[in-house]
């Protein structure tokens, strides 16, 4: 009887805990995110390889015009999981990475005389970096230096859906609200306009301003698979292509864990039954 | 460690061994032999789940640290730390599993603490003659909770940074001492490389002195022996089991379940109990929105703030830990186990209640709204329907519940106790046969 109040009384403060959990942010508004489909949601999701390809294709020609992806090397791309896998080659042969790499001149030293040069890229070379540095990139950007996209799908409540939703979220701002100049309304995009609302005290839009104007355009990326490129369609592709960038071994976590969870459960059964098997004998 | 040793020495080798250094002889008599009540209940299986979730960490902690740089020297991305981390989550095979191991690590281990502690005091294990080993208990809690809140450092994130800041100046309430202590924590003017050097090196050092402690914490248990759902000392061999097998099969089976809970955070919600603004490289120049520590430290977080007063909120936040350390002479009730104890019990349920309630409060900004669709009023210094107000409620119970066990010392009366583990619960008139199998069951 205990144990059932005990445990009762704990699921009960947890299940408050995560139903109440979201209005933790509270001080900022931000509208719900917009419900999109994964390939790699769930358990036993997967990248969709094609849409990876399509998502870096984004990135490359759109999105790396202002921000950096440092975490990353064009080997990765070339990954066991990433766009350009291909099942044998090794990342740093790969003919995909080799040919993406060159086209990109780095900063290296010419060993035989100290000099400073550039030189295209390998394989091994990280991503290039719009701007030489983080003054660099706010000097070109208004004031704002553009985040760096390694990371960006786990760095944000939501991830791919938090993307794909700012990217496609632009919207004219509501009428009453003074938006500054080089800011754009997104409600999708976390923020507190309430002194820049001259409304109703209690209708404040949700949302926030961004220093980024709207990047996508229909037909913007011409995908070599023929996919018709609106901007719901490189939002969503982008945002999974920073979703494997975030994780790249999401897919393989996954399969590890099942496997591991098959064992755990076997072993436990396993466990139990030597349990019971050696308690049978004892009264208790 | 206690009491006649029944080892016995069968080959040449270990009768050698056995009148030099007589290890295997402490192993046989502390993990084999070692007799054991034989009515403990799964909440008892904890105390080797902790163990080896300070195993797991040990283990993953050191492979960690063969890749980890803790430099917040900036490089392109981040900084040596938390590109090194990356560098481990992407590059070193199978990083990924070993940091989600030691991150979410730090979560179960937690988890699991809670779950020992909260069952200490509901069967009154800290009682005479248990005394030291509670306070010795105590101090490895105390000991975690360094220990992880200098870990959650290392990756030099937003919230690693912040985190950081917040809690070093919490020593700087402290009159006189406060400003030198936080200067010695910072290892300069600021939270900065210094202090990330530092956290790193205490963040190595804490765990190991936390085995040290553990040693004391099983030698000071093997003393008295296990207390028991029933509370009553061991009576007769009647009373007990030898450690091995009945619990090594026991504990193993709760570990394993255990892992199972382990397993599908690391495989499959790595980061459910973390913070996504942790992924963003630490920015002195860039506050983060909200600050929060980790779920495990949110109740003493709510406590402090729920306190207007900086320096009084510290005091009850060590204090809301303090407390416990005094806990065998606040409850001196003779009956150790709740389950005679009706009205403590009660009070104890709400006290877990409570617990988890003032950690949703942590989790929340002061003044968020309870009922969002409640205007509310004033009353004091905030609203009564805030977040506030509810930490202060429930930080009062928090204290008010060791106050109410002081007091029910005295005044309670217990029910009746059983004679000894072997016996059946009552005397007197016969219950149906049912009824005392159950009572015998819950051992």
């Amino acid at each position: 009887m205990l144990r059932k109040t005990t445990l009762i009384a704990a699921f009960v403060g947890l299940a408050l805990g995560a139903a109440l959990a979201p209005g933790a942010l509270a001080a900022t508004t931000q509208a719900p995110l917009k419900e999109v489909s994964w390939s790699f949601e769930g358990p036993f999701g997967k990248f969709d390889q094609a849409q990876l390809q399509r998502g870096y294709k984004v990135y490359h020609d759109v999105c790396s015009t202002c921000h950096s992806m440092n975490l990353l090397s064009y080997r990765n791309l070339a990954d066991k999981g990433g766009p350009f896998y291909k099942e044998g080659v090794n990342p740093n042969e790969s003919p995909y990475a080799k040919a993406i790499a060159k086209d990109f001149m780095v900063p290296d030293i010419d060993t035989d005389t100290g000099e400073a040069i550039t030189r295209p890229a390998t394989p091994s070379d990280h991503f290039k970096a719009p701007f030489a540095n983080e003054y660099a990139a706010k000097a070109a950007n208004g004031g704002s230096a553009p985040p760096d996209l390694s990371l960006m799908a786990k760095a944000r409540e939501g991830g791919p859906s938090y993307i794909y939703s700012v990217l496609t979220g632009f919207t004219a701002p509501p009428a009453g609200l003074t938006v500054a100049p080089g800011k754009y309304y997104n409600p999708y995009f976390a923020g507190d306009l309430t002194s820049f609302w001259n409304g109703a005290a209690n209708q404040v839009p949700p949302g926030g301003t961004i220093s980024m104007p709207p990047p996508l355009k229909p037909n913007l990326v011409a995908f070599d698979d023929g996919t018709k490129a609106t901007v719901s369609e490189e939002a969503w592709d982008v945002a999974a292509f920073l979703a494997w960038a975030a994780e790249p071994h999401q897919e393989e976590r996954k399969q590890t864990g099942f496997a591991v969870l098959i064992y755990l459960f076997i072993f436990a059964g396993v466990l139990y039954a030597s349990y019971r098997q050696i308690w049978s004998k004892i009264d208790h | 460690m206690s009491g006649h040793s029944t080892y016995k020495p069968k080959t040449g080798f270990t009768r050698w061994l056995d009148s030099r250094l007589p290890i295997i002889r402490l192993g046989w008599d502390s993990f084999v032999d070692f007799p054991t009540p034989k009515n403990l209940n799964y909440w008892w299986t904890f105390g080797g789940i902790l163990a080896l979730c300070l195993g797991i960490q040990i283990a993953t902690g050191v492979v960690l640290a063969m890749h980890y740089v803790p430099s917040g020297l900036a490089a392109p991305g981040g900084s040596l730390a938390f590109n090194s981390v990356e560098h481990i989550m992407r590059d070193v095979n199978h990083g990924w599993m070993i940091r989600y191991i030691h991150a979410n690590g730090a979560s179960m281990f937690f988890l699991a603490v809670y779950i020992h502690m909260f069952r200490g005091i509901y069967y009154g294990s800290f009682k005479p003659p248990r005394e030291v080993l509670w306070i010795l208990g105590c101090i490895i809690y105390l000991l975690m909770m360094a220990t992880a809140f200098m870990g959650y450092v290392l990756p030099w994130g937003q919230m690693s940074y912040f985190g950081a800041v917040v809690i070093t100046n919490l020593f700087g309430a402290l009159p006189i001492v406060g400003k030198s202590i936080t200067t010695w924590l910072w290892g300069g003017f600021a939270v900065d490389n210094p202090t990330l050097n530092r956290f790193f090196s205490l963040h190595y050092l804490l765990p190991f002195m936390i085995a040290g402690v553990v040693v004391l914490h099983i030698w000071a248990l093997h003393v008295p022996g296990n207390n028991n759902p029933r509370g009553v000392e061991v009576k007769s061999k009647a009373d007990t089991v030898p450690f091995h097998p009945y619990y090594t099969v026991k504990d193993g089976f709760a570990m394993v379940v255990f892992l199972i809970l382990f397993a599908s955070f690391v495989f499959y919600m790595p980061d459910a109990l973390g913070h996504p603004d942790n992924y963003v490289p630490a920015n002195p120049l860039v506050t983060p929105a909200h600050i929060v520590p980790e779920w495990y430290f949110l109740p003493f977080y709510a406590i402090l703030r729920a306190v207007p007063d900086k320096l009084t909120g510290v005091l009850c936040m060590f204090g809301a830990v303090g407390v416990l350390f005094v806990l065998p002479w606040i409850d001196r009730s003779k009956t150790r186990s709740m389950r005679y104890r009706p009205t403590a019990r009660l009070f104890f349920l709400i006290f877990i209640v409570d617990c988890l309630l003032l950690g949703l409060c942590g989790s929340h900004e002061p003044d968020d709204k309870i009922f969002a669709n409640l205007a509310g009023f004033t009353f004091i210094d905030s609203n009564l329907n805030s977040y506030t107000w509810l930490s202060r409620i429930l930080g009062l119970y928090y204290f008010g519940f060791y106050v109410i066990l002081f007091f029910l010392s005295w005044t309670e009366k217990p029910l009746p106790v059983p004679e000894s583990i072997s016996e059946p619960v009552l005397k007197g008139p016969a219950l149906p046969k049912g009824a005392t199998a159950e009572a015998e069951k819950k051992g």
